[in-house]
């Protein structure tokens, strides 16, 4: 039987995949304004953050009206719950994004440090976590959640690494310090997504299995 | 915890402004109604309105009045001794307690389900086409045609189609329910009235009948009375709370359920009440 509620929870999901999509939408063009020096690009970045925000608060109000109207109960709890964790983690990783452009928009009026190795890399597997957490979070893919968790580590190492690859460049020269303290921050940002789609994907886990996965080690077969 | 009830702030709640609607059709519009049983006075001075096509739930403790509210909107209470209406109750500008009302055509207008269902010792198909029949249908095809759409439009028809002329008693009580519901609409009412509809059924029973009010209310006025704060939540779009005979709070459901305006419509949604 169809219920109403099934309709409810069916639009909620649809906003929130919207909310992903913009999200997903402002990681790549914080990727390329990164990449290309296009400070228009991280402009428009950072004022379609806004946006972002409003549909969290949608999420937040639509999120609270289905609790207090139709108390949900087994996976539709899960499933709302879900959903209370979820939006707050896209906007804060929206919000990573933006404070990429604004470090872009800083070394932008600067000339490039030296070719990046380590933060392209970085940005499009974090980019990639992301997406793969928003898939496994429609399909109700706990595998693929597990599996997305699983990479974490893989960003921590590369950004560690960046980290060291910028460190040499003050090394050798302090007038390098600026913009590679800026390049370091933006691997921390980049690295942040990536725990970003790490938590999303642990309340995959916990909406299609009922188990609170978060601060335990990740097996990827439970 | 455990909260009493503050007198003082009790009677000083009813902001009436608060019971008005705002550029919303009312198809139901009370204004200080009060209604007795001998001397006791069960109901002061209620003002609302209610909505066209929206469900309306009233809602509040035991012997808060909602039900003695929801009947005097049909005027079932008239067939009570020594009860007294006072005020008025319009549905669609016209003063149902006005002395040319029939009464009989207005409760053809205003349908009512009873929280026991009490189908007719009849048929299925019978149950349904009794109304139409005394209201003068004789016509076969009519009837089958009307049967047929009020059990589609109460969720029934797939249910008992081939079972028509069978017994009404031989349905599960969900069923007995919504033939009731069938009943009712058969009769083509505008307003329906729903005193406890789904207390006396088992939860996937309940669901069918709260889906059936979703469905209903594109058409149909509906107003609810619920023991179930729960119910009162998922299916209504207003909601009314009352307390020993008054109308505490009314407003969107959401704002009942989520910021009440008054500390004591709060302390009983919240389950504080002492």
């Amino acid at each position: 039987m169809q219920r109403h509620f099934d309709r409810d929870i069916e639009d909620l999901k649809d906003l929130l995949l919207r909310m992903g999509a913009m999200v997903e939408d402002a990681i790549s063009q914080s990727i390329r304004a990164l990449l290309e020096r296009d400070t228009p690009l991280a402009e428009e970045v950072i004022n379609n953050d806004s946006r972002i925000d409003q549909m969290e608060l949608e999420m937040d109000r639509r999120t609270l009206e289905l609790i207090a109207k139709m108390q949900p109960a087994a996976v539709d709890l899960r499933f709302v719950a879900a959903i209370m964790k979820i939006t707050p983690e896209l906007e804060r990783i929206a919000d990573l994004a933006q404070d990429v452009c604004e470090r872009v928009i800083e070394l932008n009026r600067e000339p490039p440090l030296k070719p990046m190795q380590s933060i392209p890399h970085l940005a499009q597997d974090a980019q990639t976590m992301v997406r793969q957490a928003l898939d496994a979070f429609v399909r109700g893919d706990a595998a693929l959640a597990r599996q997305v968790i699983k990479q974490d580590d893989n960003i921590d190492q590369q950004t560690e690494q960046s980290f060291r690859e910028l460190l040499t460049y003050m090394l050798e020269d302090p007038r390098n310090i600026s913009r590679a303290i800026r390049l370091t921050f933006i691997g921390k940002y980049f690295e942040r997504m990536a725990d970003g789609a790490t938590n999303i994907c642990e309340m995959v886990v916990y909406l299609v299995e009922g188990k609170m996965i978060k601060h335990t080690p990740v097996t990827l077969n439970p | 915890m455990i909260t009493t009830i503050d007198m003082e702030r009790f009677n000083s709640a009813l902001a009436p402004s608060a019971v008005m609607l705002e550029n919303m059709n009312a198809k139901i519009s009370v204004r200080d109604f009060d209604f007795s049983y001998g001397s006791a006075k069960v109901l002061h001075g209620i003002v609302l309105d209610i909505p066209d096509r929206q469900v309306t739930a009233l809602i509040g403790p035991s012997g808060c009045g909602k039900s003695t509210f929801i009947r005097s909107i049909n005027r079932m209470n008239d067939i009570i001794p020594n009860a007294r209406a006072k005020g008025t109750i319009s549905i669609d500008g016209r003063d149902i307690y006005s002395a040319d009302t029939d009464v009989v055509s207005l409760r053809r207008r205003v349908g009512m389900v009873f929280q026991k269902s009490n189908p007719f010792p009849k048929s299925i198909y019978d149950n349904i086409a009794y109304g139409p029949r005394i209201g003068g249908m004789r016509n076969k095809r009519e009837l089958n045609e009307l049967v047929e759409k009020s059990l589609i439009r109460a969720a029934l028809w797939d249910e008992v189609k081939d079972r028509l002329h069978e017994s009404a008693f031989a349905l599960s009580g969900g069923q007995q329910q919504r033939l009731c519901i069938a009943r009712a609409l058969a009769v083509d009412p505008e307003v329906l009235l729903m005193d406890e509809p789904a207390s006396a059924l088992d939860p996937i029973a309940t669901t069918k009948i709260e889906e059936l009010i979703w469905d209903l209310k594109v058409n149909y006025t509906i107003v609810i009375v619920t023991h179930n704060m729960q119910q009162a939540a998922r299916v209504s779009d207003r909601t009314a709370f009352f307390m020993l005979g008054r109308l505490i709070e009314y407003a969107d459901t959401k704002t009942i359920f989520m910021n009440p305006k008054e500390k004591m419509t709060e302390d009983y949604v919240t389950g504080r009440f002492g």
